[in-house]
């Protein structure tokens, strides 16, 4: 990986991130990232390890701390730190960050507009067997509803590497990045792209019907994508990796479909559907929405795999559901 | 030293009477009783210890208890960041000082607050970078004693022990009251010490209107350990009809009690 302004990366680094998953590549990039920023502040509440932040921690404890099992905590210090102008990262389970300590989130980081950069490990059902307390079913919802924090899903570890430099060396104030996906989750940028915040990403540009996609489940989008093409369809695939409470970007996507089909894994109640639903309704849109989400209860507990089965987020799944409203 | 004495003394004279102005009027209820009870505390910070420049490498200072707004005002006033004309815009509409503090850091507000209970973590991470970039300066944090029931402050505290944070200082205004009346019997002064000394802060007791002891615990500075000044005050303090009665919590001046407690000062 190179950095500066732009991130960059080869296909064999796609390839090595994707085994790696999402939290080994946070912690890779905090790492590259202590030698270029010297105000770099990374913290924790006892989750460095599970932040893939081992490595980091030996190299830089000057620039790390963890501030035990007190998320609350975790935000007020966090943001402290950024008012005296570090650039601060902190991580931890998604439902902890952005639920236990919602109201701190919203004093600090909304209300004062303090610059720290929230991960959110293992949202969605990626954390499998441990079941629903570690879930992010609701980040999404409670998020954008808190006014000025900038919100990221990323489709798999390249574009997590775009999303955090970008936040690192752009002054877009805070932002809650969301990571889905496990080791071995799809790649779905198997070279180096054009990022650009704010701007759903073009996988496949077809007609008729509309896929909106965000976080690692884009990758199962993107084989269901295949499949239909197969079958001789041939829809429109875009991957909205930045959610915020300004979707123009979206209008002008929707405005030329009449079906549309949003795919995440977060709970069908205020993520994307909810989003697409207020633009569709808001602007006098004549499309249909088939939202392709998490439902709004406590499902099973399994392996990561049997869970997406589960929720009809895999790429079969998705290809036969999308198959079923042609 | 009694030259500061006598300076912050009569800095908290003035500002009783800020006080009571503001509140008078804006016609509507405030936050009287926890604003009188930090006068003295507010006094000799700003007007003994001093030097709040917030634009770094000063004494900072937060206002967890963010309901104290009516102190801090006054208080900016005297020391000339906001104007007279300015603080009388308190509780208007439309007003950017309302019944909790709004962050301005040009006119010295370092935060927002008005959820109890998150001051001191945001003021830990001042502290902490303080101590990193080897800036002088201490970072005061005010609370009150019923703030001291949310969790949040003991998750704070420990990790102030954990770094060892010197350069913080809390100070908690035991006016012995809360919203529905009077604290809980395992939150008195002398208990709140107890707590407070249990999670490894060096704790400084002290009568929160006494300006030559309030003088002695603000400049104290502990080798290794962040200090906990616990401050016995009365809430209401300076206008006998408001001390110790927690009607004025929350309450609104009339014209002639407003008179009354004007004549008092």
């Amino acid at each position: 990986m190179s950095f500066n302004l732009e991130f960059e990366f080869n296909s064999k680094e796609a390839k090595q991130w994707s085994k790696l998953g999402p939290r080994a590549m946070y912690g890779q990039f905090m790492l590259k990232m202590a030698e270029e920023c010297e105000s770099l502040m990374v913290l924790s509440a006892d989750l460095g390890r599970s932040s893939g932040l081992d490595r980091f921690k030996a190299k830089y404890p000057d620039k790390y701390l963890s501030v035990g099992i007190s998320e609350q905590n975790l935000i007020g210090i966090a943001s402290g730190l950024a008012r005296e102008g570090h650039k601060v990262f902190i991580s931890s389970f998604a439902p902890f960050l952005s639920m236990r300590s919602s109201e701190q989130i919203r004093m600090n980081l909304g209300y004062m507009e303090l610059p720290v950069n929230i991960v959110a490990l293992g949202s969605g059902v990626s954390m499998a067997f441990l079941g629903n307390s570690h879930f992010g079913l609701e980040d999404l919802a409670v998020m954008r509803t808190i006014p000025n924090i900038n919100i990221s899903s990323p489709a798999d570890c390249g574009e997590l590497g775009k999303v955090l430099n970008d936040y690192c060396y752009n002054s877009r104030g805070p932002s809650y990045i969301r990571l889905t996906g496990a080791p071995g989750s799809p790649i779905v940028y198997e070279n180096d792209y054009k990022y650009k915040f704010g701007i759903p990403y073009e996988i496949n540009k077809g007609k008729n019907i509309l896929i909106l996609a965000t976080g690692s489940i884009v990758g199962q989008a993107k084989i269901a994508l295949e499949k239909l093409q197969e079958f001789g369809v041939n829809p429109s695939l875009y991957n909205i990796h930045t959610l915020r409470n300004k979707c123009e970007y979206i209008l002008n996507l929707i405005k030329k479909y009449k079906i549309i089909v949003t795919v995440e894994e977060h709970s069908i109640i205020g993520g994307l559907a909810s989003i697409v639903s207020e633009v569709i309704a808001q602007n006098n849109c004549r499309a249909k929405l088939f939202p392709i989400a998490l439902p709004n209860s406590f499902g099973p507990t399994g392996e990561y795999r049997y869970l997406l089965d589960h929720h009809g987020l895999t790429g079969d799944k998705i290809f036969t559901a999308i198959k079923k409203i042609l | 030293m009694r030259q500061d004495v006598f300076k912050t003394i009569k800095l908290a004279e003035r500002m009783r009477r800020t006080i009571l102005q503001m509140s008078f009027d804006c016609g509507q209820p405030s936050h009287l009783g926890g604003a009188l009870s930090i006068v003295d505390i507010l006094a000799v910070l700003y007007g003994g210890i001093s030097n709040f420049d917030i634009t770094g490498r000063k004494n900072r200072f937060i206002l967890s208890k963010g309901h104290g707004v009516l102190g801090l005002l006054s208080v900016l006033h005297h020391v000339g960041k906001i104007s007279k004309e300015k603080i009388l815009t308190f509780q208007k509409n439309g007003s950017e000082f309302i019944a909790h503090p709004i962050a301005n850091h040009a006119l010295g507000i370092e935060s927002s607050n008005g959820s109890l209970g998150q001051g001191l973590s945001y003021g830990i991470g001042i502290a902490l970078s303080y101590l990193k970039r080897k800036n002088e300066g201490q970072v005061f944090v005010l609370m009150g004693d019923g703030e001291c029931y949310e969790g949040s402050v003991w998750e704070a505290s420990i990790t102030a022990t954990e770094t060892k944070l010197e350069n913080m200082t809390v100070i908690i205004d035991c006016n012995g009251y809360q919203n529905d009346g009077a604290i809980g019997d395992k939150m008195n002064a002398r208990d709140m010490s107890k707590k407070w000394r249990g999670f490894g802060w060096h704790v400084i007791e002290c009568d929160g209107h006494d300006h030559q002891r309030l003088y002695l615990a603000l400049n104290h500075k502990h080798k290794n350990k962040p200090t906990a000044i616990i401050a016995k005050t009365t809430k209401g303090k300076g206008i006998k009809f408001m001390e110790d009665n927690n009607d004025w919590h929350h309450n609104r001046l009339t014209e002639k009690l407003f008179h009354e407690a004007m004549n008092e000062l």
